[in-house]
């Protein structure tokens, strides 16, 4: 296997990663709104919680994370930029 | 100051001009204590910020068609992120979101989550792609990845369509701004909105936008951001609200069981002569509606959201700036990163809110109390009278009861600095953030879809040849054009048949999203089955729409129809996207499969190092 197509398949399963944590926080979540409400997180009911702050937040650290971990992708195969940012 | 070394000097002109905007607040505030009149305050807030923008957008000014289109690729990560919040964050969002929070409380937040999900799909499935591809516009990458004229035109049309619909309502925003405001009639508002939307684009295109931009949405996070932390304070909701309501959000819980959550029917409200746009609390804000239709509804919003964020091309094309693909990546989640100070403020902002005029213990609490005493009260006066609150005594008690106080949503952001008590300084702050909000997304708008009628139909299609000079005349005119276009419609105040700015999602999301996300992913998509998939997708979406909306469906179908899976006009994108996907699929495996060429373009693009496959880097 080339070194562009190991590059792809990492960046690919990177992706599904990604995928998946985004609809765990955007989707997976709602779907047990109720259950969830029975509990309680900084005082708030939690389904109340991760629609009005807690899902966002995790949105913003997931694209952080993400991005970093493929910079490393990047640099393992060397296909990392210059600084130039 | 704007040449040579600008790019390094951001930080501090732009540290300089948020210490100045807070030295003009801090002399607004003593102007009011001066006595100077809050009408004034009001114009001299809108006044000044928009002339500070028309001078960026002057001193931006270019010649080239790089810095015009794509502001030279230099944008750096951070200011490139907050410029895309400006762009993202609508009047709608700035004056509307905490409104939406307050009426529809849980169902409601799905926009939410929404309108922040969908940068993960972004960053993760086009943006670094998009912007290694070296394109001007949208449509440039359908153009070129599939090759031919006309899946370029189809894909201009979807941007065409979903664009506009979402631009007549920036341009409402800020007419309706304007006109409070600085005190003139709405349609005068619309074009002194529109001037000032073109003043900032027409001389540098993107460029310009770019910078106007991060100064816009300094403007709004200030005038969104000082509010919620006042008020919640003097309202005894702590110095940090986003961590410290849990309290008040039980205690609304208890007061709605304790006022009791009515429906009225529409009927009482018809005799009662409520005036329209105006709702009142009839669900709960913290609890979750009950059933599977309820997830499911709540769910098919968000996804539609989502996917729709992620197909807008004004959004998309702000990413091409950036100077490299991993200044593209990093700089999708600083934009989320500054739309969460925002997002996550407004459901803060509509519990504080729904505390102040609920609970009997606070002095500002109105509920509960007899009616005569309520209209006395200045700000309830005041409103009144430009027919934003109401109140009918449905049961004839002289006691205001929770079913009969009436509200539009906009006045929770307006309004709220004014009913817990806050100096007017603080309103004029919020008009200005307003108008920053309307004017940022507009500007973007307007640019997206004067760029791809210049670039990939004038240019690309029509005249090949045309030199710089052409090329930049004919996309300023356009900008022109397309701005006056929508202050046209817009100075109609048809935007209850214009519908909702969810529909620009859901276009965007049925005739792009999948064309954008296969291109790069999926080497066999071909030319055919993407024309075939913008088309079907397109034209299936907008048939569903004008099915299922009352508004189109009496009319034309002769009936109201009851839409299929709860899928109703906020949601019509789901019968779109999955339209195009499959006919794109089936479509592209019966063609021929792309040249060597074209699968060599796809295997470049996926590779953040090398040369853009478009234009010089």
């Amino acid at each position: 296997m080339s070194n562009k197509d190991a590059y792809w398949n990492k960046t690919k399963n990177h992706m599904i990663v990604t995928l998946v944590l985004w609809a765990f926080f955007s989707l997976v979540i709602f779907m047990f709104g109720s259950e969830l409400n029975t509990m309680s997180f900084l005082g708030y009911p939690l389904a109340y919680y991760m629609t009005a702050q807690g899902s966002l937040l995790a949105f913003v650290i997931i694209l952080f994370w993400t991005a970093n971990k493929q910079e490393k992708i990047d640099e393992e195969h060397g296909f990392s930029e210059r600084e130039d940012d | 100051m704007f040449k040579g070394d600008f790019i390094s000097n951001l930080p501090k002109i732009y540290g300089t001009y948020t210490g100045g905007f807070i030295v003009f607040i801090i002399l607004m505030a003593i102007a009011e204590q001066a006595g100077v009149s809050a009408k004034n305050i009001g114009v001299m807030f809108v006044a000044f910020t928009v002339l500070i923008y028309a001078l960026i957008g002057y001193l931006s000014r270019t010649i080239q068609v790089d810095a015009y289109y794509v502001a030279g690729r230099q944008v750096p990560t951070v200011f490139n992120g907050m410029a895309t919040a400006a762009d993202w964050m609508s009047g709608a969002s700035f004056v509307a979101l905490a409104g939406g929070v307050y009426y529809g409380g849980y169902t409601y937040m799905a926009f939410l989550v929404g309108w922040t999900g969908g940068y993960v799909l972004v960053a993760t499935l086009m943006a670094p792609y998009l912007r290694k591809f070296g394109c001007y516009t949208v449509p440039d990458f359908i153009g070129t990845r599939y090759g031919g004229n006309l899946v370029r035109a189809c894909s201009v049309f979807v941007l065409f369509i979903a664009s506009f619909t979402y631009v007549t309502a920036q341009i409402n925003a800020t007419g309706t701004i304007a006109s409070r405001a600085l005190g003139i009639p709405f349609e005068a508002g619309v074009w002194v909105g529109l001037i000032s939307i073109l003043i900032c684009s027409m001389l540098g295109g993107m460029r310009a936008v770019t910078w106007t931009q991060v100064a816009q949405y300094i403007v709004l996070i200030v005038a969104y951001l000082i509010p919620v932390f006042w008020i919640s304070s003097k309202v005894g909701g702590g110095v940090f609200p986003h961590l410290m309501l849990g309290d008040e959000v039980a205690r609304l819980g208890e007061l709605e069981q304790q006022f009791g959550l009515v429906k009225n029917s529409a009927a009482d409200m018809k005799a009662a002569g409520v005036p329209g746009g105006l709702k009142y609390i009839s669900g709960t804000h913290s609890g979750v509606p009950e059933g599977g239709m309820a997830v499911w509804k709540y769910l098919s919003l968000a996804i539609c959201m989502m996917v729709g964020t992620a197909s807008l091309p004004h959004i998309l094309m702000r990413y091409f700036t950036t100077p490299s693909v991993r200044a593209a990546r990093k700089s999708v989640a600083w934009s989320l990163f500054f739309i969460f100070l925002l997002y996550s403020s407004a459901p803060m902002l509509a519990t504080l809110s729904k505390l102040a005029l609920m609970d009997p213990n606070l002095p500002t609490g109105i509920i509960g109390k007899s009616i005569s005493e309520v209209q006395s009260i200045e700000w309830v006066q005041r409103w009144s009278e430009v027919k934003q609150v109401f109140i009918a005594d449905f049961n004839g008690d002289g006691i205001l009861q929770l079913n009969e106080w009436f509200m539009r949503g906009d006045v929770v952001v307006l309004a709220t600095p004014e009913v817990a008590g806050l100096p007017f300084v603080i309103s004029g702050l919020v008009f200005a953030g307003g108008m920053a909000a309307a004017m940022s997304t507009a500007d973007g708008l307007v640019l997206a879809i004067s760029n791809a009628l210049s670039h990939d139909i004038y240019y690309k299609i029509i005249d090949p040849k045309a030199d710089t000079r052409k090329r930049l005349l004919v996309a300023r005119v356009l900008l022109v054009l397309i701005g006056a276009a929508g202050a046209y419609i817009a100075s109609f105040r048809l935007t209850s048949i214009l519908g909702s700015v969810a529909w620009a999602f859901d276009f965007a999301m049925s005739g792009l999203f999948f064309p954008l996300v296969l291109g790069v992913w999926w080497k066999r998509a071909t030319r055919e089955g993407a024309i075939a998939g913008i088309i079907t997708g397109i034209l299936s979406g907008l048939f569903y729409l004008l099915w299922v909306y009352p508004k189109f469906s009496v009319p034309l179908f002769g009936g109201v129809n009851e839409p299929f899976l709860g899928i109703d006009h906020l949601r019509f994108g789901l019968i779109g996207a999955p339209i195009c996907l499959v006919t794109m699929v089936v479509v592209s495996l019966m063609t021929k499969e792309p040249s060597p060429t074209t699968q060599k373009m796809v295997d470049d693009l996926r590779i953040p190092t090398g040369k853009p496959i478009l234009g010089k880097q």
